[in-house]
Protein backbone atom coordinates (compact mmCIF):
# COMPACT_ATOMS: atom_id res chain seq x y z
CA UNK A 1 0.00 0.00 0.00
CA UNK A 2 3.06 2.69 1.24
CA UNK A 3 4.54 1.26 -2.11
CA UNK A 4 1.40 2.52 -4.08
CA UNK A 5 1.22 5.77 -2.24
CA UNK A 6 4.92 6.32 -3.52
CA UNK A 7 4.53 5.40 -7.26
CA UNK A 8 2.33 8.50 -8.03
CA UNK A 9 4.47 11.35 -6.86
CA UNK A 10 7.68 9.42 -8.17
CA UNK A 11 5.56 8.80 -11.76
CA UNK A 12 5.15 12.78 -11.20
CA UNK A 13 8.77 13.81 -10.36
CA UNK A 14 9.78 11.29 -13.63
CA UNK A 15 7.72 12.97 -16.07
CA UNK A 16 8.66 16.46 -14.89
CA UNK A 17 12.32 15.44 -15.16
CA UNK A 18 11.65 14.33 -18.72
CA UNK A 19 10.17 17.78 -19.87
CA UNK A 20 12.24 20.08 -17.08
CA UNK A 21 15.75 18.22 -16.40
CA UNK A 22 16.78 19.18 -13.18
CA UNK A 23 20.67 20.02 -13.38
CA UNK A 24 23.27 17.85 -12.15
CA UNK A 25 26.04 18.98 -9.56
CA UNK A 26 29.16 17.24 -10.42
CA UNK A 27 31.96 16.10 -8.08
CA UNK A 28 33.80 19.17 -9.20
CA UNK A 29 31.15 21.85 -7.95
CA UNK A 30 30.37 22.19 -11.67
CA UNK A 31 26.65 22.17 -12.45
CA UNK A 32 25.65 21.01 -15.94
CA UNK A 33 21.97 21.21 -17.20
CA UNK A 34 21.24 17.86 -18.87
CA UNK A 35 19.14 17.73 -22.47
CA UNK A 36 15.44 17.30 -23.02
CA UNK A 37 15.24 13.94 -24.40
CA UNK A 38 13.49 13.97 -27.79
CA UNK A 39 11.82 11.39 -26.70
CA UNK A 40 9.16 13.54 -24.46
CA UNK A 41 8.07 14.71 -28.31
CA UNK A 42 8.31 11.76 -29.94
CA UNK A 43 6.10 9.47 -27.46
CA UNK A 44 3.11 11.60 -27.80
CA UNK A 45 3.06 12.18 -31.36
CA UNK A 46 3.59 8.35 -31.96
CA UNK A 47 0.29 7.63 -29.53
CA UNK A 48 -1.88 10.19 -31.31
CA UNK A 49 -0.61 8.97 -35.12
CA UNK A 50 -1.48 5.30 -33.88
CA UNK A 51 -4.87 6.19 -32.25
CA UNK A 52 -5.93 8.00 -35.74
CA UNK A 53 -4.37 5.20 -37.70
CA UNK A 54 -6.55 2.60 -35.94
CA UNK A 55 -9.70 4.75 -36.11
CA UNK A 56 -9.29 5.05 -40.28
CA UNK A 57 -8.07 1.64 -41.01
CA UNK A 58 -10.71 0.23 -38.65
CA UNK A 59 -8.70 -1.45 -35.95
CA UNK A 60 -10.24 -4.83 -34.65
CA UNK A 61 -8.31 -6.73 -31.92
CA UNK A 62 -11.64 -9.10 -31.66
CA UNK A 63 -11.49 -9.96 -35.47
CA UNK A 64 -7.65 -10.99 -34.64
CA UNK A 65 -8.79 -13.31 -31.52
CA UNK A 66 -11.52 -14.49 -33.01
CA UNK A 67 -9.82 -14.86 -36.94
CA UNK A 68 -6.44 -15.25 -36.45
CA UNK A 69 -5.66 -18.52 -35.21
CA UNK A 70 -7.16 -19.24 -38.95
CA UNK A 71 -3.62 -18.08 -40.65
CA UNK A 72 -1.90 -20.76 -38.82
CA UNK A 73 -4.83 -22.97 -39.83
CA UNK A 74 -3.62 -22.35 -43.51
CA UNK A 75 -0.37 -22.48 -43.11
CA UNK A 76 -1.12 -25.91 -41.24
CA UNK A 77 -2.64 -27.31 -43.80
CA UNK A 78 0.38 -26.56 -46.58
CA UNK A 79 2.58 -28.86 -44.41
CA UNK A 80 3.22 -31.10 -46.25
CA UNK A 81 2.91 -29.86 -49.33
CA UNK A 82 1.49 -31.95 -51.99
CA UNK A 83 4.85 -33.38 -53.73
CA UNK A 84 2.98 -34.71 -56.77
CA UNK A 85 1.73 -31.21 -58.44
CA UNK A 86 5.80 -30.75 -58.88
CA UNK A 87 5.65 -31.55 -62.59
CA UNK A 88 2.81 -28.48 -62.95
CA UNK A 89 4.98 -25.84 -60.92
CA UNK A 90 8.03 -26.71 -62.93
CA UNK A 91 6.86 -24.71 -66.16
CA UNK A 92 5.76 -22.01 -64.77
CA UNK A 93 8.42 -21.08 -62.36
CA UNK A 94 11.14 -21.33 -64.96
CA UNK A 95 8.64 -18.68 -66.67
CA UNK A 96 9.34 -16.75 -63.74
CA UNK A 97 13.16 -16.81 -64.15
CA UNK A 98 13.37 -16.56 -67.18
CA UNK A 99 11.13 -13.19 -67.23
CA UNK A 100 13.18 -12.30 -64.15
CA UNK A 101 16.71 -12.84 -66.16
CA UNK A 102 15.89 -10.68 -69.23
CA UNK A 103 14.12 -8.52 -67.45
CA UNK A 104 16.72 -7.55 -65.55
CA UNK A 105 19.46 -8.14 -68.12
CA UNK A 106 17.64 -5.76 -70.35
CA UNK A 107 16.93 -3.06 -68.02
CA UNK A 108 20.74 -3.20 -66.35
CA UNK A 109 21.85 -2.93 -69.96
CA UNK A 110 19.41 0.18 -70.66
CA UNK A 111 20.33 2.04 -67.40
CA UNK A 112 24.38 2.68 -68.52
CA UNK A 113 23.25 4.88 -70.99
CA UNK A 114 20.41 6.62 -68.91
CA UNK A 115 22.83 6.64 -65.60
CA UNK A 116 25.60 8.41 -67.79
CA UNK A 117 23.28 11.21 -68.36
CA UNK A 118 22.13 12.03 -65.09
CA UNK A 119 25.44 12.15 -63.17
CA UNK A 120 26.41 15.51 -62.29
CA UNK A 121 30.07 14.96 -62.66
CA UNK A 122 29.48 14.49 -66.83
CA UNK A 123 26.44 16.22 -67.73
CA UNK A 124 27.04 19.85 -66.61
CA UNK A 125 23.58 21.68 -67.82
CA UNK A 126 21.87 21.10 -64.78
CA UNK A 127 18.08 21.92 -66.00
CA UNK A 128 18.25 19.02 -68.25
CA UNK A 129 20.14 17.10 -65.45
CA UNK A 130 17.07 17.67 -63.06
CA UNK A 131 14.44 17.13 -65.64
CA UNK A 132 16.02 13.64 -66.50
CA UNK A 133 16.34 12.44 -63.32
CA UNK A 134 12.74 14.23 -62.05
CA UNK A 135 11.25 11.77 -65.01
CA UNK A 136 13.04 8.92 -64.01
CA UNK A 137 12.40 9.33 -60.29
CA UNK A 138 8.08 10.11 -60.86
CA UNK A 139 8.13 6.43 -62.54
CA UNK A 140 10.24 4.65 -60.43
CA UNK A 141 8.23 5.53 -57.94
CA UNK A 142 5.51 2.74 -59.47
CA UNK A 143 5.14 -0.60 -57.91
CA UNK A 144 5.95 -3.39 -60.41
CA UNK A 145 3.19 -4.66 -60.00
CA UNK A 146 1.03 -1.13 -61.18
CA UNK A 147 3.62 -1.40 -64.34
CA UNK A 148 2.58 -4.90 -65.26
CA UNK A 149 -0.85 -4.41 -64.90
CA UNK A 150 -0.85 -1.55 -67.35
CA UNK A 151 1.53 -3.02 -69.49
CA UNK A 152 -0.90 -6.31 -69.88
CA UNK A 153 -3.82 -4.19 -71.22
CA UNK A 154 -1.36 -2.64 -74.17
CA UNK A 155 0.63 -5.89 -74.84
CA UNK A 156 -2.22 -8.30 -73.50
CA UNK A 157 -1.94 -11.26 -71.02
CA UNK A 158 1.37 -13.42 -71.10
CA UNK A 159 4.95 -13.33 -70.46
CA UNK A 160 6.10 -10.34 -72.32
CA UNK A 161 4.21 -7.88 -70.36
CA UNK A 162 5.82 -9.10 -66.99
CA UNK A 163 8.99 -9.16 -68.91
CA UNK A 164 8.45 -5.61 -69.83
CA UNK A 165 7.89 -4.59 -66.61
CA UNK A 166 10.63 -6.26 -64.93
CA UNK A 167 12.93 -4.34 -67.68
CA UNK A 168 10.83 -0.93 -67.19
CA UNK A 169 11.10 -1.16 -63.22
CA UNK A 170 14.95 -2.24 -63.37
CA UNK A 171 15.75 0.11 -65.93
CA UNK A 172 14.84 3.37 -63.71
CA UNK A 173 15.83 1.45 -60.57
CA UNK A 174 19.18 0.83 -61.88
CA UNK A 175 19.92 4.22 -63.48
CA UNK A 176 19.46 6.04 -59.89
CA UNK A 177 21.80 3.47 -58.33
CA UNK A 178 24.56 3.79 -61.19
CA UNK A 179 24.44 7.70 -61.13
CA UNK A 180 24.98 7.38 -57.30
CA UNK A 181 27.73 5.37 -57.90
CA UNK A 182 29.14 7.36 -61.02
CA UNK A 183 29.17 10.33 -59.01
CA UNK A 184 31.53 9.34 -56.40
CA UNK A 185 34.69 8.12 -59.25
CA UNK A 186 37.97 9.22 -59.87
CA UNK A 187 37.37 12.03 -62.46
CA UNK A 188 41.40 11.77 -62.96
CA UNK A 189 41.28 9.64 -65.93
CA UNK A 190 38.21 11.13 -67.11
CA UNK A 191 39.44 13.74 -67.58
CA UNK A 192 43.20 13.34 -68.58
CA UNK A 193 41.48 11.20 -71.50
CA UNK A 194 39.28 14.21 -72.90
CA UNK A 195 42.19 16.87 -72.80
CA UNK A 196 43.86 13.99 -75.30
CA UNK A 197 41.18 14.68 -77.21
CA UNK A 198 38.60 11.80 -76.46
CA UNK A 199 34.99 12.72 -77.10
CA UNK A 200 32.28 12.23 -73.82
CA UNK A 201 31.28 9.07 -74.01
CA UNK A 202 34.39 7.77 -75.53
CA UNK A 203 35.84 8.90 -72.06
CA UNK A 204 32.99 7.28 -70.12
CA UNK A 205 33.56 3.83 -72.19
CA UNK A 206 37.09 3.93 -71.30
CA UNK A 207 37.90 5.45 -67.80
CA UNK A 208 34.34 5.37 -65.68
CA UNK A 209 33.04 2.08 -66.39
CA UNK A 210 36.39 0.01 -65.81
CA UNK A 211 36.04 1.66 -62.00
CA UNK A 212 32.07 0.58 -61.97
CA UNK A 213 32.09 -2.29 -63.45
CA UNK A 214 32.23 -4.57 -60.44
CA UNK A 215 29.52 -2.32 -58.54
CA UNK A 216 27.19 -2.37 -61.99
CA UNK A 217 27.31 -6.50 -61.97
CA UNK A 218 26.97 -6.49 -58.09
CA UNK A 219 23.67 -3.96 -58.52
CA UNK A 220 22.57 -6.19 -61.43
CA UNK A 221 22.65 -8.93 -59.57
CA UNK A 222 21.15 -7.39 -56.57
CA UNK A 223 18.22 -6.31 -58.87
CA UNK A 224 17.98 -9.55 -59.87
CA UNK A 225 17.46 -11.11 -56.76
CA UNK A 226 14.44 -8.62 -55.70
CA UNK A 227 13.19 -9.33 -59.48
CA UNK A 228 12.74 -12.68 -59.02
CA UNK A 229 10.42 -12.03 -55.62
CA UNK A 230 8.58 -9.76 -57.74
CA UNK A 231 8.17 -11.72 -60.78
CA UNK A 232 6.66 -14.67 -58.79
CA UNK A 233 3.67 -11.70 -57.59
CA UNK A 234 3.16 -10.68 -61.58
CA UNK A 235 0.85 -13.75 -62.44
CA UNK A 236 -1.17 -12.63 -60.53
CA UNK A 237 -2.28 -9.66 -62.98
CA UNK A 238 -1.72 -11.79 -65.80
CA UNK A 239 1.48 -11.31 -66.55
CA UNK A 240 2.61 -14.61 -66.66
CA UNK A 241 4.86 -16.83 -64.26
CA UNK A 242 3.94 -18.87 -60.91
CA UNK A 243 1.50 -15.53 -59.34
CA UNK A 244 -1.25 -16.97 -61.52
CA UNK A 245 -0.92 -20.43 -60.12
CA UNK A 246 -0.64 -19.26 -56.51
CA UNK A 247 -3.65 -17.22 -56.69
CA UNK A 248 -5.95 -20.04 -58.48
CA UNK A 249 -4.76 -22.81 -55.77
CA UNK A 250 -5.36 -20.35 -53.14
CA UNK A 251 -8.87 -19.54 -54.30
CA UNK A 252 -9.80 -23.27 -54.42
CA UNK A 253 -8.55 -23.84 -51.15
CA UNK A 254 -5.82 -26.21 -52.08
CA UNK A 255 -3.39 -25.62 -49.54
CA UNK A 256 -1.00 -28.79 -49.93
CA UNK A 257 -0.41 -27.26 -53.37
CA UNK A 258 0.19 -23.99 -52.24
CA UNK A 259 2.62 -25.21 -50.01
CA UNK A 260 4.10 -27.10 -52.72
CA UNK A 261 4.22 -23.45 -55.25
CA UNK A 262 5.69 -21.78 -51.85
CA UNK A 263 8.45 -24.40 -51.51
CA UNK A 264 9.50 -24.13 -54.61
CA UNK A 265 9.64 -20.47 -54.47
CA UNK A 266 11.85 -20.55 -51.35
CA UNK A 267 14.27 -23.43 -53.05
CA UNK A 268 14.72 -21.09 -55.84
CA UNK A 269 14.98 -17.55 -54.18
CA UNK A 270 17.50 -19.60 -51.78
CA UNK A 271 19.82 -20.97 -54.74
CA UNK A 272 19.37 -17.47 -56.72
CA UNK A 273 20.43 -15.55 -53.71
CA UNK A 274 23.16 -18.14 -53.02
CA UNK A 275 24.78 -17.67 -56.14
CA UNK A 276 24.17 -14.22 -56.32
CA UNK A 277 25.76 -13.39 -52.87
CA UNK A 278 28.92 -15.62 -54.20
CA UNK A 279 29.63 -13.41 -57.01
CA UNK A 280 29.20 -10.45 -55.25
CA UNK A 281 31.68 -11.26 -52.51
CA UNK A 282 34.39 -12.36 -55.47
CA UNK A 283 33.12 -8.85 -57.48
CA UNK A 284 33.78 -6.79 -53.71
CA UNK B 1 59.18 8.01 -75.71
CA UNK B 2 56.00 6.76 -78.47
CA UNK B 3 58.19 3.70 -77.76
CA UNK B 4 57.65 3.25 -74.59
CA UNK B 5 54.01 3.96 -74.92
CA UNK B 6 53.91 1.10 -77.09
CA UNK B 7 56.38 -0.94 -74.65
CA UNK B 8 53.42 -0.58 -71.96
CA UNK B 9 50.54 -0.64 -74.22
CA UNK B 10 51.94 -4.27 -75.17
CA UNK B 11 52.43 -5.44 -71.28
CA UNK B 12 48.75 -4.44 -70.31
CA UNK B 13 46.66 -7.23 -68.36
CA UNK B 14 45.58 -9.54 -70.70
CA UNK B 15 41.81 -10.13 -69.43
CA UNK B 16 40.60 -11.63 -72.82
CA UNK B 17 39.16 -14.39 -70.85
CA UNK B 18 37.16 -12.76 -68.75
CA UNK B 19 35.64 -10.43 -71.12
CA UNK B 20 34.81 -13.35 -73.48
CA UNK B 21 33.45 -15.22 -70.38
CA UNK B 22 31.11 -12.57 -69.58
CA UNK B 23 30.33 -11.85 -73.06
CA UNK B 24 29.33 -15.62 -73.48
CA UNK B 25 27.23 -16.08 -70.51
CA UNK B 26 25.09 -12.86 -71.44
CA UNK B 27 24.80 -14.24 -75.17
CA UNK B 28 23.90 -18.10 -73.31
CA UNK B 29 21.56 -16.41 -70.90
CA UNK B 30 19.07 -14.34 -73.85
CA UNK B 31 19.48 -17.41 -75.57
CA UNK B 32 17.43 -19.85 -73.17
CA UNK B 33 15.36 -17.15 -71.44
CA UNK B 34 14.09 -15.38 -74.96
CA UNK B 35 12.06 -18.40 -75.84
CA UNK B 36 10.10 -18.28 -72.60
CA UNK B 37 8.51 -14.26 -73.52
CA UNK B 38 5.48 -14.55 -76.33
CA UNK B 39 5.71 -11.59 -77.83
CA UNK B 40 2.10 -10.95 -79.60
CA UNK B 41 2.36 -7.32 -80.61
CA UNK B 42 0.22 -4.60 -79.25
CA UNK B 43 -3.59 -5.46 -78.19
CA UNK B 44 -5.75 -3.36 -80.70
CA UNK B 45 -6.16 -0.45 -78.07
CA UNK B 46 -2.52 -0.75 -76.92
CA UNK B 47 -1.87 2.45 -78.30
CA UNK B 48 -4.85 4.33 -77.03
CA UNK B 49 -4.15 2.90 -73.47
CA UNK B 50 -0.91 4.54 -73.18
CA UNK B 51 -1.41 7.74 -75.14
CA UNK B 52 -4.70 8.00 -72.04
CA UNK B 53 -2.57 6.90 -68.85
CA UNK B 54 0.57 9.47 -69.91
CA UNK B 55 -2.15 11.92 -70.55
CA UNK B 56 -3.90 11.46 -67.12
CA UNK B 57 -0.81 11.92 -65.28
CA UNK B 58 0.28 14.45 -67.43
CA UNK B 59 -3.15 16.32 -66.46
CA UNK B 60 -4.38 14.83 -63.02
CA UNK B 61 -8.56 15.34 -62.45
CA UNK B 62 -8.32 18.11 -60.19
CA UNK B 63 -11.97 17.13 -58.75
CA UNK B 64 -10.83 13.93 -57.76
CA UNK B 65 -7.19 15.27 -56.27
CA UNK B 66 -8.63 17.65 -54.39
CA UNK B 67 -11.76 16.41 -52.75
CA UNK B 68 -11.19 15.74 -48.92
CA UNK B 69 -14.50 14.82 -47.99
CA UNK B 70 -15.13 12.44 -50.44
CA UNK B 71 -13.78 8.38 -49.36
CA UNK B 72 -13.13 7.71 -52.98
CA UNK B 73 -11.13 10.73 -53.52
CA UNK B 74 -7.72 11.08 -54.06
CA UNK B 75 -6.67 11.96 -50.69
CA UNK B 76 -8.42 9.78 -48.46
CA UNK B 77 -7.21 6.83 -50.62
CA UNK B 78 -3.39 7.69 -49.70
CA UNK B 79 -4.40 8.51 -45.88
CA UNK B 80 -5.94 5.20 -45.72
CA UNK B 81 -2.69 3.92 -47.28
CA UNK B 82 0.00 5.68 -45.24
CA UNK B 83 -1.89 4.82 -42.10
CA UNK B 84 -2.23 1.09 -43.18
CA UNK B 85 1.82 1.34 -43.36
CA UNK B 86 2.30 3.46 -40.33
CA UNK B 87 0.29 0.54 -38.24
CA UNK B 88 1.83 -2.63 -39.95
CA UNK B 89 5.39 -0.91 -40.07
CA UNK B 90 4.89 -0.16 -36.18
CA UNK B 91 3.11 -3.30 -35.25
CA UNK B 92 6.16 -5.37 -37.47
CA UNK B 93 8.81 -3.55 -35.85
CA UNK B 94 7.99 -4.91 -32.47
CA UNK B 95 7.35 -8.00 -33.31
CA UNK B 96 10.59 -8.36 -35.39
CA UNK B 97 12.35 -7.52 -32.26
CA UNK B 98 12.23 -10.97 -30.56
CA UNK B 99 13.22 -12.65 -33.62
CA UNK B 100 16.07 -9.86 -33.76
CA UNK B 101 17.24 -10.70 -30.36
CA UNK B 102 16.51 -14.64 -30.66
CA UNK B 103 19.09 -14.92 -33.58
CA UNK B 104 21.95 -12.54 -32.50
CA UNK B 105 24.97 -14.82 -31.98
CA UNK B 106 26.28 -12.80 -29.43
CA UNK B 107 23.38 -13.08 -27.03
CA UNK B 108 22.09 -16.55 -27.71
CA UNK B 109 23.84 -20.39 -28.18
CA UNK B 110 24.41 -21.43 -31.97
CA UNK B 111 21.79 -23.16 -32.62
CA UNK B 112 19.28 -21.40 -31.41
CA UNK B 113 20.30 -18.55 -33.30
CA UNK B 114 20.49 -20.74 -36.36
CA UNK B 115 16.76 -21.97 -36.09
CA UNK B 116 15.38 -18.37 -35.84
CA UNK B 117 17.78 -17.14 -38.43
CA UNK B 118 16.39 -19.50 -40.94
CA UNK B 119 12.81 -18.68 -39.87
CA UNK B 120 13.74 -14.61 -40.56
CA UNK B 121 14.94 -16.16 -43.54
CA UNK B 122 11.73 -18.19 -44.74
CA UNK B 123 9.25 -15.06 -44.00
CA UNK B 124 12.02 -12.72 -45.87
CA UNK B 125 11.70 -14.75 -49.17
CA UNK B 126 7.62 -13.91 -50.04
CA UNK B 127 6.63 -10.86 -50.80
CA UNK B 128 3.70 -9.23 -49.16
CA UNK B 129 2.10 -9.58 -51.94
CA UNK B 130 2.04 -13.85 -51.07
CA UNK B 131 0.90 -12.77 -47.66
CA UNK B 132 -2.14 -10.27 -48.31
CA UNK B 133 -3.58 -13.23 -50.49
CA UNK B 134 -3.46 -15.42 -47.25
CA UNK B 135 -4.99 -13.06 -44.84
CA UNK B 136 -7.79 -11.86 -46.97
CA UNK B 137 -9.07 -15.13 -46.23
CA UNK B 138 -8.52 -14.93 -42.20
CA UNK B 139 -9.50 -11.52 -41.82
CA UNK B 140 -11.60 -10.45 -44.58
CA UNK B 141 -11.02 -7.60 -47.05
CA UNK B 142 -10.39 -4.27 -45.63
CA UNK B 143 -7.68 -1.62 -44.78
CA UNK B 144 -7.11 -3.95 -41.47
CA UNK B 145 -6.19 -7.11 -43.01
CA UNK B 146 -3.40 -4.53 -45.29
CA UNK B 147 -2.04 -3.35 -42.32
CA UNK B 148 -1.84 -7.29 -40.85
CA UNK B 149 -0.14 -8.37 -43.96
CA UNK B 150 2.63 -5.59 -43.42
CA UNK B 151 3.27 -6.33 -39.78
CA UNK B 152 3.64 -10.07 -40.47
CA UNK B 153 5.62 -9.47 -43.85
CA UNK B 154 7.73 -7.42 -42.55
CA UNK B 155 9.17 -8.85 -39.73
CA UNK B 156 11.81 -11.40 -41.64
CA UNK B 157 13.08 -7.67 -43.27
CA UNK B 158 13.41 -5.63 -40.30
CA UNK B 159 14.66 -8.65 -37.90
CA UNK B 160 17.35 -9.19 -40.31
CA UNK B 161 18.42 -5.66 -40.25
CA UNK B 162 18.32 -5.17 -36.34
CA UNK B 163 20.02 -8.47 -36.08
CA UNK B 164 23.30 -6.90 -37.75
CA UNK B 165 22.96 -3.98 -35.56
CA UNK B 166 22.78 -6.03 -32.24
CA UNK B 167 25.72 -8.17 -33.48
CA UNK B 168 27.70 -4.82 -33.46
CA UNK B 169 27.04 -4.00 -30.02
CA UNK B 170 30.09 -3.00 -27.90
CA UNK B 171 30.53 -4.73 -25.00
CA UNK B 172 32.99 -2.41 -23.44
CA UNK B 173 29.98 -0.18 -22.57
CA UNK B 174 28.63 -2.72 -20.10
CA UNK B 175 31.20 -3.71 -18.61
CA UNK B 176 32.29 0.10 -17.93
CA UNK B 177 28.54 0.17 -16.22
CA UNK B 178 29.01 -2.90 -14.57
CA UNK B 179 32.27 -1.73 -13.00
CA UNK B 180 30.28 1.75 -12.22
CA UNK B 181 28.16 -0.48 -10.24
CA UNK B 182 24.47 -0.56 -12.18
CA UNK B 183 21.83 -2.91 -12.15
CA UNK B 184 20.56 -4.83 -15.14
CA UNK B 185 17.92 -2.30 -15.87
CA UNK B 186 20.17 0.81 -15.87
CA UNK B 187 22.54 -1.37 -17.98
CA UNK B 188 19.96 -1.76 -20.30
CA UNK B 189 18.56 1.62 -20.21
CA UNK B 190 21.88 3.53 -20.61
CA UNK B 191 24.18 0.70 -22.25
CA UNK B 192 22.09 -1.16 -24.76
CA UNK B 193 19.08 1.17 -25.91
CA UNK B 194 21.29 4.32 -26.70
CA UNK B 195 23.41 1.75 -28.87
CA UNK B 196 20.31 0.50 -30.71
CA UNK B 197 18.03 3.32 -30.88
CA UNK B 198 19.07 5.30 -33.88
CA UNK B 199 19.75 2.36 -36.29
CA UNK B 200 16.95 0.25 -35.07
CA UNK B 201 14.49 3.64 -35.72
CA UNK B 202 16.55 3.93 -39.10
CA UNK B 203 15.65 0.57 -39.99
CA UNK B 204 12.02 1.26 -39.22
CA UNK B 205 11.51 4.33 -41.33
CA UNK B 206 13.42 2.55 -43.96
CA UNK B 207 10.68 -0.61 -43.41
CA UNK B 208 7.96 2.46 -43.60
CA UNK B 209 9.05 3.59 -46.99
CA UNK B 210 8.74 0.09 -48.27
CA UNK B 211 5.58 -0.73 -46.60
CA UNK B 212 3.63 2.52 -48.18
CA UNK B 213 4.75 1.14 -51.81
CA UNK B 214 3.51 -2.61 -50.75
CA UNK B 215 -0.07 -1.21 -49.18
CA UNK B 216 -0.50 0.46 -52.79
CA UNK B 217 -0.36 -2.62 -54.17
CA UNK B 218 -2.15 -4.54 -51.25
CA UNK B 219 -5.60 -3.23 -52.35
CA UNK B 220 -5.34 -5.48 -55.68
CA UNK B 221 -6.54 -8.17 -53.43
CA UNK B 222 -8.44 -6.18 -51.24
CA UNK B 223 -6.92 -4.92 -48.66
CA UNK B 224 -7.75 -1.11 -48.29
CA UNK B 225 -5.81 1.56 -49.74
CA UNK B 226 -5.26 2.92 -53.43
CA UNK B 227 -4.48 -0.05 -55.10
CA UNK B 228 -8.01 -1.53 -55.35
CA UNK B 229 -9.81 1.88 -56.89
CA UNK B 230 -6.50 2.49 -58.66
CA UNK B 231 -6.67 -1.26 -60.68
CA UNK B 232 -10.70 -0.75 -61.40
CA UNK B 233 -10.36 2.40 -62.95
CA UNK B 234 -7.76 0.48 -65.40
CA UNK B 235 -9.97 -2.45 -65.58
CA UNK B 236 -13.12 -0.19 -66.50
CA UNK B 237 -10.91 1.76 -68.83
CA UNK B 238 -11.53 5.08 -67.14
CA UNK B 239 -7.86 6.17 -67.77
CA UNK B 240 -8.07 10.11 -66.45
CA UNK B 241 -9.19 8.32 -63.00
CA UNK B 242 -6.62 5.86 -63.06
CA UNK B 243 -3.97 8.57 -64.05
CA UNK B 244 -5.14 10.43 -61.49
CA UNK B 245 -4.98 8.19 -58.53
CA UNK B 246 -1.27 7.18 -60.04
CA UNK B 247 0.18 11.00 -59.89
CA UNK B 248 -1.41 10.99 -56.27
CA UNK B 249 0.54 7.84 -55.66
CA UNK B 250 3.65 8.99 -57.04
CA UNK B 251 3.60 11.96 -55.19
CA UNK B 252 2.91 10.51 -52.37
CA UNK B 253 6.03 7.93 -52.70
CA UNK B 254 8.18 10.96 -53.71
CA UNK B 255 7.39 12.63 -50.64
CA UNK B 256 7.41 9.73 -47.87
CA UNK B 257 10.94 8.56 -49.83
CA UNK B 258 12.64 12.46 -49.13
CA UNK B 259 11.39 12.78 -45.65
CA UNK B 260 12.39 8.93 -44.92
CA UNK B 261 15.89 9.91 -46.80
CA UNK B 262 16.01 13.11 -44.81
CA UNK B 263 15.49 11.35 -41.12
CA UNK B 264 17.70 8.54 -41.92
CA UNK B 265 20.64 10.95 -42.97
CA UNK B 266 20.07 12.37 -39.56
CA UNK B 267 19.66 9.56 -37.15
CA UNK B 268 23.20 8.36 -39.26
CA UNK B 269 25.10 11.47 -38.97
CA UNK B 270 23.48 13.53 -36.62
CA UNK B 271 22.81 16.92 -38.83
Amino acid sequence: MNKLKNALPAMIQGLKNAYFPEPLVLGNGKTVQPKRSVMVYILPILTIAVVFSANIIGFDIGVLIRRGAQFFVIVGRMIPPDWNYIPDVIGPLLETIMMSILGTMIGAFLSLPLAFLSSDNIIKNKAFLWTLRMIVSLFRTLPILIFAFILKYIFGIGTFAGTLAIALFTWLIMTKMLYEIIETVDMGPFEAIESSGASRVRAFTVSIIPQIIGQYISIALYNFEMNIRSAAILGYVGAGGIGLLLNEKLGWRQYDRVGLILFALLVTVYVIETISRYIRKRLS
Amino acid sequence: MSENIQRMYKKRPKDWITKWSIFLTIVALIAISVPYVDYKGLTDYGQEIAKSIILGIIQPKLSLLFDFSSKEAVPYLLLETVCIAFLGTLVGSILALPFAFFSARNLVPAWLSAIVTFFITVVRTFPAFVYGLMFIRVTGPGPFTGALTLAVSGIGMTAKLYVETIEDLDKGILEALDASGCNTIQKIRYGIIPQLMSNFASTTIYRFEINVKNASILGLVGAGGIGYPLISAIGAFRWSDAGTLLFGLIVLVLIIEYLSGRLRKKLATGV
